[in-house]
C-alpha cells in the first residue's frame, strides 16, 4: 500500500501560470535539507512554494509543514531550472498529490515518477484559467480527468504512458523491485 | 545510417548499434558527479535501497565535488560536506575533493573537465542540472535527481529516452565583442526556455569553431535553460588538446554524420550578433545591451561555472583596465585553478588581480559557486533587499540570487564589466 494506491484524488486547486522553477518551488537556502531524514522531509514540506512572489497567498500556513491544497493547477514548463529532487520532495511532503501542468521540464518530471511523490500531469490545454486557488477538484488516474467541483466542468488529461505504474508503486526503487529488477 | 552525434554516443554506451530518438535505453554511465548539495540525498537513498555496506558501482568513475555551500557558518552545510567525506572515505572513492585541503576545487562543472573526468565521446550524469556542460568536450552529459543518482551508484547504468537533436549552425566570424554568452543568450531568447525540452542541442559551425573550450562550455551550460537535455560540440583539436593535457586515460571521440537527420535546424549569422542581457525573471527575456542603457544597477557580479572562468575574468579585466566601478562588484572564481590564474595572468605586465583591485572591485572571494544560487543567508554576494544586479550567471529566476525582490540580468563578463564601469547596463563596445 503507497500514497499513491489510490486512483481518485479530491481536494483543493492551488493556481500558478506558466514557467514555474525550482527556485521558487524550493529556494536554494533551503537545500541543505536530506529529503531521507524525516525530520527534515517534512521541514521541507513547510518551505514548498515559498519563493513564490508575495502577492501570492502562503502555500503552507505559518507554523506548519503541510498545505491545505493537494493539487497544483500550471501552465506551462512546471518545474524548470535545477536538478534538485528536492523539489517535488517538498510538494510531495507538503501533501501535494499531483500537478496538473499543460507541459513539464523534463528532470523535474523525471524526479517526480523517480520518487513517487506526486502524479505529474499533464492537461490538454491551460487550465489556469479555468480553476481559482481554492476551488475544489476530483482527479481520476484510471480515466484520466479533473472535474473541478465548484463549476461542474471536466477536463482532460494526457496519458502517464509507461510512467503511470512506477509513481503507483511509489517510485523508481519500488517499481524495479516489484519488477524484480533489482 | 547516419546518426548525430548524441545518438552514436548513446548507442555505444547502450550497447547497441544504432538508437533512434524515442527510444527507451539502458545506457552505462562513465562518470557519475554529485556534490554537497545533492549528494547526501543520493548516499542516503543508495544506503537505504542498496544495504548500507554495498560498494559502488566503480569507485574510479564516481566523481564527488564539494562546491555549493562551502564558505557559510550554516550547520548543515557543514555536516553535509562530512557526509561527503565520510562516504568518500567507506569507499575509497578515489576522486574526493575535499573542502579544507589543497584537493579542494570548487564549481563542480569546471573542476570535472580541468581534473581530466570529462571525456569525449562518454557518458556522464551529475546531480546537477548544468552537468550539460560538458558536451562542450564532445561528451553527452545530462542532470539527474537523487534517486536517479543513487541507481547510478549502485548499478553504473540508467534508462534513458534517446533526445531529438535541434542543430544550431553559427556561421560568421565572431567580432571581439561578441561572447559564448551572448550567443546562447540570443538562442534561448529565440526558443524560450522550454524551446528544447527533452531535446539534445548541437551547435556547429565556422562561429563555434573559433571558440575555445570554455567559451564553448558558456554555450553548453546554458542548454538547460531551453530545457534540453544535453548540449553538445564536436570534438576538434581543440578539444583534443584540452582533454589530452589533463588526462592519460584512453577516449575514442564521436561525430556527426554530415547527413544525419534532425529534429530541426536554425542557422545564426554570429557577425550580426550585438552584446545582450537577458531581463528578469526568465533567462529567455533577450534584449540588446544598448537598448537597455536606462537600467540603473547596484552591483555586478562575475563568477559561476558559466561565467566564472579564467576566460570570463581576462575578459572582465580588459574592459576594467585602467578604469573605476562605479557600483559593488563581486568576484567569484569558479575553481582554484582560475584563481591561480588571476594571478599569473598578465595584461601589460599587471596581473588580472591587480587590474581588478585597481578597478575598485571587491576582495576576491576563494572558489565556489557562492551568490549563484543565493544560497544561505551569509554567502558572498548575496542579494538580500531589492538589488539590481548584472550577472554572468546562468540563472535570473525570482530568488535565485537569495532575495525575491531582487532583479538580476544575465550577460555576458564584458557587458557586466562595462556596466560596473557606468553603473547602468552598457554595452562594452563602448569601452572597446
Ligand atoms: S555555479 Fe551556479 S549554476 Fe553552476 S553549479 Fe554552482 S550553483 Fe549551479
Amino acid at each position: 500500500m503507497t500514497k499513491n494506491d489510490n486512483d481518485i484524488i479530491t481536494g483543493k486547486a492551488y493556481v500558478l501560470g506558466d514557467n514555474i522553477d525550482t527556485d521558487i518551488i524550493i529556494p536554494a537556502q533551503y537545500l541543505t535539507l536530506i529529503p531521507g531524514i524525516p525530520e527534515e522531509y517534512k521541514k521541507l514540506g513547510s518551505y514548498a512554494l515559498s519563493g513564490l512572489p508575495d502577492n501570492f497567498p502562503r502555500f503552507v500556513e505559518e507554523g506548519r509543514n503541510e498545505s491545505e491544497f493537494n493539487v497544483i493547477i500550471a501552465g506551462k514548463n512546471f518545474g524548470c531550472g535545477s536538478s534538485r529532487e528536492h523539489a517535488p520532495v517538498c510538494l510531495g511532503a507538503a501533501g501535494v498529490r499531483a500537478v496538473v501542468a499543460e507541459s513539464y521540464a523534463r528532470i523535474f518530471f523525471r524526479n517526480a515518477v523517480a520518487t513517487g511523490e506526486l502524479y505529474p500531469l499533464e492537461s490538454t490545454q491551460c487550465l489556469c484559467e479555468q480553476f481559482k486557488t481554492g476551488e475544489n477538484v476530483q482527479i481520476n488516474i484510471q480515466s484520466g480527468q479533473i472535474t473541478n467541483l465548484s463549476s461542474g466542468q471536466i477536463f482532460d488529461l494526457k496519458s502517464l504512458g509507461a510512467v503511470a505504474p512506477v509513481i503507483k508503486s511509489g517510485g523508481l526503487f519500488a517499481y524495479a523491485k516489484n519488477e524484480k529488477m533489482i | 545510417m547516419s546518426a548525430t552525434i548524441t545518438e552514436k554516443i548513446l548507442a555505444r554506451a547502450s550497447g547497441n548499434k544504432s538508437v533512434k530518438p524515442g527510444e527507451n535505453i539502458w545506457t552505462n554511465a562513465d562518470i557519475l558527479l554529485t556534490h554537497d548539495v545533492c549528494g547526501p540525498g543520493t548516499i542516503e537513498i543508495f544506503k537505504d535501497k542498496f544495504g548500507s555496506n554495498t560498494r559502488v558501482w566503480n569507485e574510479d568513475k564516481v566523481v564527488i565535488i564539494p562546491d555549493h555551500y562551502i564558505f557559510t557558518a550554516d550547520k548543515k552545510a557543514h555536516r553535509n560536506v562530512d557526509i561527503l567525506r565520510t562516504f568518500a572515505k567507506e569507499q575509497s572513492l578515489p576522486h574526493y575533493y575535499d573542502v579544507g585541503t589543497p584537493a579542494y576545487k570548487g564549481v563542480c562543472h569546471l573542476a570535472l573537465p580541468q581534473e581530466g573526468h570529462v571525456r569525449p565521446g562518454e557518458v556522464i550524469f551529475g546531480t546537477d542540472s548544468h552537468t550539460c556542460t560538458h558536451g562542450a568536450l564532445g561528451a553527452f552529459a545530462t542532470g539527474i535527481g537523487n534517486t536517479d543518482a543513487a541507481f547510478v551508484m549502485g548499478t553504473g547504468k540508467l534508462l534513458l529516452k534517446v533526445p531529438e537533436t535541434i542543430r544550431f549552425q553559427l556561421n560568421g566570424s565572431k567580432p571581439d565583442y561578441i561572447t559564448g554568452k551572448d550567443i546562447i543568450l540570443r538562442i534561448i531568447g529565440d526558443i524560450g526556455v522550454d524551446g528544447a525540452t527533452y531535446c539534445a542541442m548541437e551547435f556547429q559551425g565556422e562561429a563555434i569553431a573559433s571558440l575555445d573550450i570554455e567559451e564553448r562550455m558558456t554555450i553548453c551550460n546554458m542548454a538547460i535553460e531551453a530545457g534540453a537535455k544535453n548540449g553538445i560540440i564536436e570534438p576538434d583539436q581543440k578539444t583534443l588538446d584540452y582533454v589530452k593535457a589533463r588526462t592519460n586515460k584512453p577516449f575514442t571521440p564521436v561525430y556527426s554524420d554530415k547527413n544525419a537527420p534532425v529534429a530541426k535546424h536554425y542557422d545564426y549569422d554570429v557577425s550580426t550578433f550585438v552584446p545582450c542581457v537577458a531581463e528578469p525573471h526568465l533567462p529567455s527575456n533577450y534584449a540588446p545591451a544598448k537598448d537597455r542603457s536606462k537600467v540603473k544597477l547596484d552591483r555586478a557580479y562575475i563568477g559561476s561555472c558559466t561565467g566564472g572562468k579564467l576566460a570570463d575574468f581576462i575578459m572582465a579585466a580588459k574592459i576594467l583596465k585602467g578604469r573605476k566601478v562605479k557600483i559593488d562588484t563581486f568576484l567569484v572564481p569558479a575553481t582554484a585553478e582560475v584563481a591561480e590564474g588571476l594571478l599569473t595572468n598578465t595584461i601589460e605586465n599587471k596581473s588580472l588581480l591587480e587590474i581588478f583591485a585597481e578597478a575598485g572591485c571587491k576582495d576576491i572571494a576563494p572558489p565556489s559557486c557562492a551568490a549563484c544560487l543565493g544560497g544561505p543567508e551569509d554567502t558572498f554576494g548575496r542579494t538580500h533587499g531589492n538589488e539590481v544586479v548584472i550577472s554572468t550567471t546562468n540563472r535570473n529566476f525570482i530568488n535565485r540570487m537569495g532575495s525575491k525582490h531582487a532583479s538580476i540580468y544575465l550577460a555576458s563578463p564584458l557587458t557586466a564589466a562595462a556596466s560596473a564601469i557606468t553603473g547602468y547596463i552598457t554595452d562594452p563596445r563602448d569601452f572597446m
